[in-house]
């Protein structure tokens, strides 16, 4: 009988995994549903025997099966996207049944839970620090000094946050880790609660990622003699970006309002329900039973500068090869979109490419060169984030985009403070003036004599470009989180690198006139 | 069962647990379309707080609904990914019908497959003006 092994990951999903699987099925052919191998414009892909066949639709199972389909691409391992990458964290992707114990324990499942024991909480947490391991939530703040932090950290009650909030356009390598390998993740919650002396952890997933939801409350049940006496419980979101925000998640946790908290105090000391409390990224708590079961050495051995190990990059939007490519840091810009992406899907040239999600800069392709490494885009004004990759063919307009990163903010601001909570929507408008270049007269309380500091000049579209920056820079360092500090990022990388899209380049309309 | 009961019912199977607000309203919202002025005076009642606490979480929250929504819903990813996919267009030449209810949400995690819709749990992929005119239709 012939076994072919098809994605149940949700991309394979959405793009008709399951007709194709039902085909091969009544066709009478044994269908094993793994996770996928990443490589998401083949998907629906199916695997026979190491080769592989997509994009597939129902119809092409006859041609699979008889040998003759034009699909086929040939051994799936050998796949150039695939054998250029440094898979630790998505080692078993498109290899193991997702809810199978038997596949996860025969590809080395639990073997670092099992040396962080035979360690010791202090050894285990001086591994995670060793690899190098930094947050991939975001800010790359380092693993192991949030965990001494809260190892150190006095109480009987201390917590392990997973924040799968995973809220950032273009990513969704988190997702794909709960869908497609969430032992792993369990694994790495289970050795952080170990290491710090915490019993019970929250999976806190996003409500957009239900097919994650499923899969991680029924790997939880099955992993349960796995991880004992520390248990993981999953919560689920409601629609908020900002709840990804680990003080704002908290919140949310706690059946609040997602506000977010001013710090200090740090969540590692006063942090879920006021305990010290770890809050780590999927793909942070992910990598370490890889850091575990093969020492700190073998992960830091990879990396580029202080950005050690591999990133989980995420290929999206306007191009040819969209997937997940998981390499060590370093790989520049241009060989990802380029090389590996294979350029836009359009067939169109490039213009912009924006790293980090709705927080994140747009890249022009001069920024090419640049190593995917967090202290290098931070000196080019931008982030690595979350690492997801949305590009952009020469039909977009700048001027539309940064309207969007205003008006995303304004949408999805906790509203705690003014900068970010007014100064959007101010944003959105004054973007919606420059887009019309209008041009704006002082309104009738601007005008009125007591208005003493109101211009009473009308504003040309220089003034407007003028207050846009001026408006960026407050929110930058006037905001508490960085929702409203870094929607300028896409703001300001659009005006800088695509002023004609905001009419600078073309004389001053003087409309207002 | 009518909803009071099912309310207490939720309210029961959630008692002690930390935290409980969400996933208190995720099963009410679940079982009852939204949540009503009603169902927030009686959780706010039963967890201790105002109902003023229970409206603003309520309210905070894009999922949660205060009032019922009686047609199809259809999530279209409107983020940045799928609108470098062309969704912003697709919207554009979205036919009239009312009998769905069109809804923006920002990412389902399908940006190398966008533009990306979800209608309950399912997901829908590689959406064009066709095929999201057809889907749309389908639920109408
Ligand atoms: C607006 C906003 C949204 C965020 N969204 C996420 C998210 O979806 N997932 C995540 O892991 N971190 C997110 N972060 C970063 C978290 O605040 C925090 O840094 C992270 O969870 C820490 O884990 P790490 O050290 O493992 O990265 C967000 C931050 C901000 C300001
Ligand atoms: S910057 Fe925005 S999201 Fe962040 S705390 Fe202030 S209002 Fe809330
Ligand atoms: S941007 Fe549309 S699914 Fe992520």
């Amino acid at each position: 009988m012939t076994i072919v092994r098809i994605s149940d990951d949700a991309a394979a999903l959405a793009c008709g995994a399951d007709a194709v699987a039902a085909a091969f099925a009544s066709a009478g052919c044994t269908v094993e549903r793994v996770s996928t191998w990443g490589m998401h414009w083949l998907e629906p892909l199916a695997e026979i025997d190491g080769s592989g066949f997509g994009p597939l639709e129902p119809a092409d199972v006859a041609a699979v099966l008889a040998g003759s389909s034009p699909k086929a691409i040939g051994q799936i391992e050998q796949h150039p996207f695939l054998a250029r990458q440094q898979r630790f964290t998505f080692a078993r992707a498109g290899r193991t049944r997702p809810l199978s114990l038997e596949d996860y324990a025969a590809t080395g499942g639990w073997a670092g839970v099992k040396r962080a024991r035979e360690l010791g909480p202090e050894a285990t947490i001086a591994e995670v620090t060793g690899s190098g391991l930094r947050g991939r939530g975001g800010a790359g703040f380092p693993a192991g000094i949030k965990w001494t932090t809260v190892a150190k950290a006095a109480g009987p009650v201390k917590y392990i946050v997973c924040n799968a909030d995973e809220g950032d356009s273009a990513t969704f390598a988190d997702r794909m880790v709960m869908e497609g390998d969430p032992f792993m993740l369990i694994e790495g919650m289970a050795i952080a609660g170990f290491a710090v002396g915490a019993g019970k952890g929250y999976i806190y997933v996003r409500s957009e990622y239900p097919h994650a939801i499923t899969k991680l409350q029924s790997a939880i049940a099955l992993a349960v003699p796995h991880i004992a006496p520390f248990e993981v419980e999953v919560r689920v979101g409601a629609g908020s970006y900002v709840c990804g925000e680990e003080t704002s998640l908290l919140n949310s946790l706690e059946g609040k309002r997602g506000e977010v908290r001013a710090k200090p105090p740090l969540p590692a000391l006063e942090g879920l329900f006021g305990k010290p409390t770890v809050v780590n990224n999927v793909l942070t708590l992910a990598a370490v039973p890889f850091i575990l079961a093969n020492g700190a050495q073998a992960y830091a051995d990879v990396g580029f500068g202080r950005s050690r190990g591999t990133m989980p990059i995420q290929l999206a939007g306007n191009i040819k090869h969209g997937g997940l490519y998981e390499v060590g840091f370093g790989i520049t810009l241009g060989e990802l979109v380029n090389e590996i992406g294979g350029g836009t899907a359009t067939g169109r040239p490039v213009r912009a490419v924006q790293v980090g999600g709705p927080l994140g800069a747009f890249h022009p392709p001069a920024d090419f060169p640049l190593p995917f490494d967090y202290e290098a885009f931070a000196a080019a004004d931008g982030l690595i984030g979350h690492a997801g990759l949305t590009v952009f063919d020469d039909s977009a307009d700048m001027s539309a985009q940064a309207r969007f990163a205003m008006s995303f903010c304004a949408a999805e601001s906790c509203g705690k403070c003014t900068p970010c909570r007014i100064g959007s929507t101010r944003g959105v408008e004054l973007i919606d003036r420059i887009r019309a270049r209008s041009g704006r007269r002082p309104g009738k309380v601007e005008a009125l004599p007591q208005m003493h500091n109101a211009r009473k000049a009308p504003r040309k579209l220089g003034d407007e470009i003028e207050l846009l920056e001026d408006l960026c820079e407050t929110m930058k360092f006037g905001s508490l989180c960085a929702l409203g500090g870094f929607t300028p990022y896409p703001v300001l990388s659009a005006l800088k690198h695509w002023p004609e899209d905001f009419g600078i380049a073309v004389p001053d309309q003087e409309a207002a006139e | 069962m009518n909803d009071a009961q099912e309310l207490d019912g939720i309210l029961a199977a959630h008692h002690g647990r930390e935290g409980a607000l969400l996933p208190i309203l995720h099963d009410v919202q679940a079982a009852h379309g939204f949540i009503s002025e009603d169902a927030v005076r009686t959780i706010a009642k039963a967890l201790n707080l105002t109902r003023a606490e229970v409206h603003g979480v309520v309210s905070f929250y894009h999922d949660f609904r205060e009032a019922p929504e009686l047609r199809p819903v259809l999530k279209l990813c409107r983020a940045e990914s799928c609108q470098a996919r062309g969704v912003e267009a697709m919207v554009a030449a979205l036919p009239d019908n009312s009998r769905v209810a069109v809804e923006t949400v920002y990412c389902l995690g399908l940006c190398s497959v966008g533009p990306a819709a979800m209608v309950g749990d399912t997901v829908h992929g590689r959406l064009d003006t066709a095929r999201l005119g057809a889907l749309v239709e389908s639920l109408a």
